[in-house]
């Protein structure tokens, strides 16, 4: 299992990829295994406004249906629609072709918060 | 040891718009013996597209096929935890079938119906005797409509006094449909982390003045009681909210502790898992309400009253949340769960409870150690098991689809959410030591498998009609009619 050190991390097991005020969001390896094949993803709309810790889109798996929780404050700037058709991508490619939205930030410095890869793993290593 | 699963003569079955033949009929008309008269031309059509022809043991064998490929409580074992699928006495289905009460048309006016009004009447004071509340409405059709009922009246009680509280909260530990019944009566739910069973102080530092009510599951998901309950109830009421009891897991408390004494509002039954009557397939189920005094002028209505030695429909009810049926619930399983409730009697209801408990711990102490067990605080009606220690790369969906080859309906699994990998268990009172051994026989075989021989559990099922399904491609492009042969 992958968890690239350039990204940053949630304990509700997304990770974030910052490019300046844009934050890109998606589910970590880790989650995806957990998750088993996902069949569903609902995603917002673009120009959504969505508050750090609070649910913005739900993933359904073969397994259960989980919520995705918006690290960070801030609003909807993109989502990958290709995840409506082929919400498999989430499952082959986690980290990239599986992002999921990109969130304009409402304050950058909030991303420091996040857990970095190393904090991250030991995290799920104590939960799995 | 006895394994029931095989691979005996299970025949295959077409779809009946396969097996369709030009001019087969299942029916044979008399002679004409009328003068013949034309229906109007607009009324007719030369043929039917698609329509199946066939006789009549072509339709005979076509449904007795499809029943046998089913697996129901009468065939064996069916520990679906949360699910509660204990036997369905067949005097039940003698009593629902008894024509005076399987015949009666819905609308037939109460004084041509008092035999099965007095039955409702008993029913909702029997009920109510379980399980300690004021009053008991049957109307809700099933489980998760007595919720919404539930919480409706809940809502009414807070409008009454003109409090707009929006907030309703959910341990993770209660049942799965609770979120959405809150979310559907208006509420915003804020879940609440719980350690096996919810604390006080849990509850405490989620309390303020916009919480409605808290959404409980006793016994919860977890199969643990909520021992923390009463304290719970005296500080949301203290902090002017309600409680509402998720009733699924009556099961486990009959005879021995009622949830109206412990201080709970509102409850729902599900009248097809305590009760006894027939569930799977969807249903028909049943889901009354019971409510504390304070809460009975909210209840859906009408309800059944007796007034004097005559029982009516009430007329008075002009702050009932309404109807919730076009008529007045789920008669016929009324029937069933009155019957089954007057054939057991209180102590043989008691009795039940008891048996399911320990058949549970007995699933419990046969299994420790096999399979990791999460929470350790001593359950009730259901034990529930996680795929930790399971070896060979094998998770809890192998061993649901290895379970089938020996002869078993799967466990309910990954749920509760809380535990990863959850197997849940619930073996109900109905099931004799020999089967529950000859289970949990199979289930250390099961592990062994997956250390030894994990292919065994990775293509699971073998023996069954069909192998193991691709129930992702089912999910992402469902096939769900028959779209002619091809």
């Amino acid at each position: 299992m992958e968890f690239p050190e350039e990204l940053k991390y949630t304990e509700e097991h997304e990770w974030v990829m910052i490019e300046e005020d844009l934050a890109v969001v998606g589910i970590t390896d880790f989650a995806q295994d957990a998750l088993g094949d996902v069949v569903f993803v609902e995603l917002p709309e673009v120009g959504t406004a969505v508050e750090a810790g609070k649910a913005f889109g739900v993933v359904e798996s073969v397994k259960a249906v989980s919520d995705v929780y918006a690290p960070l404050t801030g609003t909807i700037e993109e989502v990958n629609d290709d995840l409506i058709d082929a919400p498999e991508i989430i499952n082959t490619s986690p980290y990239e072709d599986g992002w999921m939205v990109k969130i304009r930030m409402a304050e950058a410095s909030d991303a420091d918060e996040l857990m970095d890869a190393e904090a991250y793993q030991a995290l799920i290593a104590e939960e799995s | 040891m006895t394994i029931l699963g095989n691979s005996g003569l299970v025949l295959n079955e077409k779809l009946l718009f396969e097996h369709s033949d030009p001019g087969r009929k299942g029916y044979s008309l008399p002679k004409l013996d009328v003068p013949e008269a034309a229906l109007p031309a607009e009324l007719c059509r030369d043929e039917i597209a698609g329509f199946p022809e066939l006789s009549e043991v072509d339709v005979v064998r076509h449904f007795t096929r499809l029943s046998t490929w089913n697996y129901g409580v009468d065939s064996g074992f069916y520990p679906l935890g949360s699910c509660t699928m204990k036997y369905n006495p067949k005097v039940n289905e003698i009593a629902a079938r008894l024509p005076g009460l399987a015949d009666l048309h819905p609308a037939t006016p109460p004084h041509l119906a008092q035999g099965i009004l007095e039955l409702m009447d008993k029913l909702q004071t029997s009920l109510a005797e379980v399980s300690g509340f004021a009053r008991v409405t049957l109307q809700p059709a099933a489980g998760a409509h007595g919720e919404l009922a539930g919480m409706l009246v809940i809502r009414a009680w807070h409008e009454a006094r003109n409090s707009t509280r929006s907030k309703v909260l959910i341990p993770d530990t209660a049942h799965g449909t609770n979120p959405a019944t809150a979310t559907l009566a208006g509420y915003d739910v804020v879940p609440i982390a719980s350690e096996g069973i919810l604390t006080l102080e849990e509850v405490e530092s989620h309390m303020d003045d916009d919480v409605a009510a808290l959404m409980v599951t006793n016994p919860n998901t977890l199969g643990l009681f909520e021992s923390n309950i009463e304290e719970i109830c005296k500080l949301v009421h203290a902090r002017g909210g309600l409680v509402y009891c998720d009733g699924a897991n009556l099961n486990a408390l009959m005879g021995i502790a009622r949830p109206g004494d412990m201080g709970i509002d509102v409850m729902h039954f599900n009248l097809h898992k305590t009760f006894s009557t027939p569930h799977g397939g969807g249903g028909p189920g049943a889901g009354p309400v019971g409510v504390t005094e304070e809460l009975i002028p909210y209840l859906p209505g009408p309800g059944v009253e007796r007034v004097g030695d005559e029982y009516r429909f009430e007329t008075d009810n002009a702050e009932s949340i309404g109807r919730l049926l076009a008529f007045h619930g789920n008669v016929g399983i009324m029937v069933r769960a009155y019957s089954y409730i007057r054939s057991m009697g209180g102590a043989g209801l008691k009795h039940a409870s008891e048996m399911a408990v320990l058949n549970a711990n007995y699933i419990r102490a046969r299994l420790e150690g096999v399979y990791e067990l999460p929470y350790k605080n001593r359950s009730l009606h259901e034990v529930i098991f996680s795929d930790k220690d399971l070896e060979g790369g094998c998770h809890t969906l192998d061993v649901a689809k290895r379970l089938i080859d020996y002869g078993y309906h799967p466990p309910t699994i990954y749920f509760p959410l809380v535990v990863k990998g959850a197997i849940m268990i619930e073996p109900t009172e109905t099931e004799s030591p020999d089967v529950l051994d000859e289970f949990c026989d199979a289930m250390i075989a099961i592990a062994g498998e997956a250390r030894d021989n994990p292919d065994l559990l990775l293509k699971a099922p073998m023996r069954s009609k069909v192998r193991r399904l691709d129930e992702t491609t089912a999910a992402r492009k469902p096939r769900l009619k028959w779209e002619g042969s091809e």
